[in-house]
């Protein structure tokens, strides 16, 4: 495939009305309101009917390149499953996971102030290995991890008295951009162990995970992108990033729209043309 | 010897994991549970291998005067930097060589290695990410033209879902009574990824994990070598 | 249906009521690994409390709750080790109170409610086995074309004639993702058709695992052609473990070094049409393939050749016309066929309302 100059010029013109279409919501909010899909329904569902005080574990497999789309669904799934009184064990399978976790719990817990270290959360940390790791906590959770992230024992935390394997867990969500991610829990800890599975992902990867929302519940629900964020934050009754960032996503998308159909008239004319010449 | 110990390692530990994803008794329990640890292990030490990869490649570059040394160069320091300031201060709760640098934090409002991250990798990161959506607009620009009756229903299909995904195509079709609701466009979108699309996207992968079990099968047994660097 | 009936006899004969008593007993969790034990119990209280003797034999409580659902599993045990626990019934009845048992968990030799996957896995591997034999013993199987893998000589003859490197990306993933050993076959062929020509190989590696490995078939592939001194260890190297980071490093490559011909092979998620639009944007030949099927999309539209899911895994079958690896893909065409006949297997039954089918494949554990 060969680029010519004049498809090079489209293409900076296109990034141009992009970049309006993206800015100008920003600046100029419009306020559309955003409909609940079945699938961030579902995910709401799991982490709204776990009983209270259960312990449930967020995976942050996921870098800030992707934190647009993932860091909202973090926090609003966070949100709710402190005002669920659920305890939180927090952990990452990718290096700069415990990074986005740390931000997400900074903005989170200055809402749930009465939330301490050790009985309502744990950072465990980052681990190597994904799939390995996640098959290796189905077995002894204490040996994968010996102690939190400020050396304290896996033992000595509270909230993880009871907890010995992925068994003991109420529901596991990861907040994946790729691989390790929301697919190997699936496959190590939800087919293995059955522990309930949810998380999020970005758009472009989402339609890859629908598969899994399925009968036999290999994932509860998943959301997919911002728009799935913002339907979360609604179903929690939160104005947050996502619902804000979704007038600019809307604009977008339909000058993506508005482009195809330019597109096609620039294919039929070149193609009449043709048959003219 | 040099290519047989590997496939015999290959051979051996390709079989004693099938065996104990059937068997709970031990030894397979222990040996495989043995094994994860031993994975964990090397690849921490991986980690330790790519960075010295890393330094090593790009001090031959920047030695060598190859073209784009400065590139190399800039990556260089960027990895220097974030290496020296996490050992020195620590990243957030953790400590380093010189403590938490209170000073440090009292000028700059977060430890050093927490400030470039938030400050300077995380906006280079999520810029990295956004170009996706130029990438996106422009490959739809240039992908979705009619040619065919196929290109024709793959447009149809695109246009639904990318209204359905918006919050205008909700209210485009808000109207519609509650017996015309599947027509609804946020509802027709979600119909076409959970059954057209599931039932593609479950196609490919299921042939996929046949094309995994007869590459795995191949490897096990030694017919396939060249991910060893040699087919014979 | 028999193998239903088994799980009930064989898991009916590994009840362990070492010390039943009427309202309260202890089973060992059938076709486990000896880890746990389940506590049952039958009473007309609101709450019950659950006590385990510790090593110095104090009762340590485990369980404090509702009578309902009558049931709880203590985990993590030692197998083979002998437990003792005390129930009791809140408020307490006189005729149920301070009620002990003991029970010991045992190892098992199958998972069974694996059956279904062992079975699956035996029939395709014997298939496979079985036209691996048959090949070798010279019967010829036919492979379709797979333009993708028959475009690598173009590709690698035009990058020739600019005087241009090649560019060879394995994917996100690391070393235990089949996707990555899978492309690293395709590098392998890859490796000794630019050795052959002289052309540059650009290899970046995500994982220093998959490093070492593209390094070791890249060396051995130019020795194999008789030109160890043309490998370049420095070509194939490392970039960042960062997804994003990666792509940028990568993207960077393509437009300072303009490679001619760029392989996008293996494990790719959101990151793939940024490679593939930049590479288009060059001017290269591209080349793709992944199992990610929510990524196939994106580079159909802005590669010239893609290798669709299990196109990935057959390609080195395809590229060393060795009779062995194409008899195994005639195995997975078997596979395919049996899947294809559990399916309409399976919506017939269901139909019929037959859920034992179902069930069976299903696996779950009870």
């Amino acid at each position: 495939m060969s680029a010519v100059s004049s498809s090079q010029v489209e293409r900076r013109i296109v990034f141009l009305l992009l970049l309006i279409a993206v800015a100008l919501p920003l600046i100029f909010p419009l306020g559309w309101k955003t409909e609940v899909s079945n699938y961030s329904k579902l995910a709401w569902n799991l982490i709204q009917s776990a009983p209270d005080s259960s312990v449930a574990i967020f995976s942050f497999d996921y870098d800030p390149s992707s934190m647009t789309e993932l860091q909202p669904m973090a926090e609003a799934m966070l949100d709710h499953a402190f005002s669920r009184n659920h305890r939180v064990l927090v952990m990452a399978l990718w290096p700069q996971g415990m990074q986005m976790a740390e931000q997400a719990f900074s903005k989170i817990l200055a809402k749930y102030p009465d939330k301490r270290y050790g009985i309502d959360y744990a950072y465990m940390g980052y681990k190597v290995a994904g799939i390995v790791a996640i098959q290796s906590m189905g077995k002894n959770m204490a040996e994968v991890f010996p102690a939190d992230l400020s050396g304290t024992k896996y033992q000595d935390i509270p909230m993880l008295h009871d907890v010995k394997t992925l068994k003991d867990i109420a529901y596991i969500n990861s907040l994946s951009t790729g691989v390790p991610g929301i697919k190997e829990w699936v496959m190590a800890a939800r087919d293995v162990y059955q522990t309930p599975v949810t998380g999020g992902t970005t758009a472009v990867s989402a339609p890859g995970l629908i598969p899994y929302v399925n009968s036999q519940q290999q994932l509860f629900g998943l959301l997919g992108g911002l728009k799935a964020a913002s339907e979360y934050e609604s179903l929690i009754d939160v104005i947050g990033p996502a619902t804000v960032k979704m007038d600019s996503q809307s604009v977008a998308h339909i000058l993506i729209l508005f482009l195809i159909a330019v597109g096609n008239i620039k294919a039929l004319r070149a193609r009449k043309r043709g048959h003219n010449e | 010897m040099k290519r047989n110990l590997p496939l015999f390692f290959a051979f051996f530990c390709g079989i004693l994991v099938i065996v104990s994803e059937f068997i709970p008794h031990r030894p397979f329990s222990m040996m495989i549970q043995t094994l994860q640890d031993w994975f964990m292990i090397i690849s921490g030490f991986a980690i330790l291998l790519g960075q010295i990869s890393l330094f090593q490649s790009n001090l031959a570059k920047i030695q060598q005067r190859e073209s784009g040394w400065m590139y190399y160069l800039a990556g260089l320091i960027s990895f220097i930097i974030m290496l020296l300031v996490g050992i020195f201060w620590g990243t957030q709760e953790t400590g380093g060589l010189f403590g938490h640098g209170a000073n440090i934090q009292a000028a700059m409002g977060s430890k050093p290695f927490d400030y470039l991250f938030d400050y300077a990798y995380q906006p280079l990161s999520a810029t990295m990410f956004s170009l996706l959506a130029f990438f996106i607009a422009s490959a739809a620009y240039r992908a979705f033209i009619i040619r065919s009756f196929e290109s024709n229903l793959l447009m149809i299909t695109a246009i639904i879902v990318i209204l359905g995904r918006t919050s205008l195509g909700g209210m485009l079709t808000s109207w519609l009574p509650e017996s015309l609701k599947f027509w609804h466009l946020p509802n027709l979108s979600d119909f076409i990824m959970e059954y057209p699309n599931s039932a593609a996207q479950r196609a490919i992968m299921i042939s996929a994990a046949l094309g995994i079990i007869g590459s795995s099968l191949r490897i096990i047994l030694g017919i396939e070598r060249s991910y060893l660097g040699s087919d014979k | 249906m028999k193998a239903i009936c088994l799980t009930i006899l064989i898991g009916f004969l590994f009840v362990l009521p070492l010390m039943a008593a009427t309202d309260f007993y202890i089973q060992d969790v059938p076709w486990d690994e000896g880890k746990a034990l389940n506590l049952l119990w039958d009473t007309d209280a609101d709450s019950v409390l659950i006590q385990k003797a510790d090593s110095a034999g104090v009762w340590q409580p485990i369980f404090l709750g509702n009578s309902t659902p009558s049931s709880y599993t203590d985990r993590d045990l030692v197998p083979n080790k002998t437990y003792r626990y005390r129930f009791t019934s809140i408020p307490m009845a006189v005729d149920s109170s301070f009620v002990t048992a003991e029970a010991r968990p045992l190892e098992q030799w199958f998972y069974l409610h694996k059956l279904s996957y062992l079975l699956i896995l035996l029939i395709i591997s014997i298939a496979i086995v079985f036209y691996i034999q048959t090949a070798r013993r010279g019967k010829d199987y036919f492979i379709r074309r797979i333009s993708g893998l028959d475009s690598m000589e173009e590709a690698v003859g035009r990058a020739t004639e600019k005087g241009k490197p090649i560019l060879f990306v394995p994917g996100i993933g690391d070393l235990d993702d089949i996707q990555t050993i899978a492309s690293l076959t395709i590098l392998s062929h890859l490796a000794q058709k630019s050795a052959e020509y002289d052309t540059e190989l650009i290899v970046p590696c995500r994982f220093s695992m998959v490093l070492s490995a593209a390094r070791e078939v890249v060396r051995e592939a130019y020795l194999k052609v008789g030109k160890p001194d043309a490998y370049k260890e420095d070509r194939i190297f490392y970039l960042t473990d960062d997804q994003f980071g990666y792509v940028a490093g990568i993207d960077g490559i393509m437009v300072r070094e303009q490679p001619a011909a760029n392989f996008f092979l293996g494990s790719f998620y959101a990151e793939s049409l940024i490679l593939a639009e930049t590479g288009y944007n060059t001017g290269a030949i591209q080349t793709s393939g992944t199992a990610q099927a929510s990524q196939l999309p994106f580079f159909v539209v802005s590669c010239d050749y893609t290798l669709i899911g299990e196109e990935l895994f057959a390609a080195s079958a395809y590229l060393s016309r060795d009779p062995q690896q194409l008899g195994s893909l005639k195995g997975h065409d078997f596979g395919k066929v049996l899947v294809i006949i559990l399916i309409i297997l399976g919506v017939i039954t269901e139909m019929i309302g037959w859920h034992w089918f179902k069930i069976f494949f299903e696996g779950v554990q009870s």
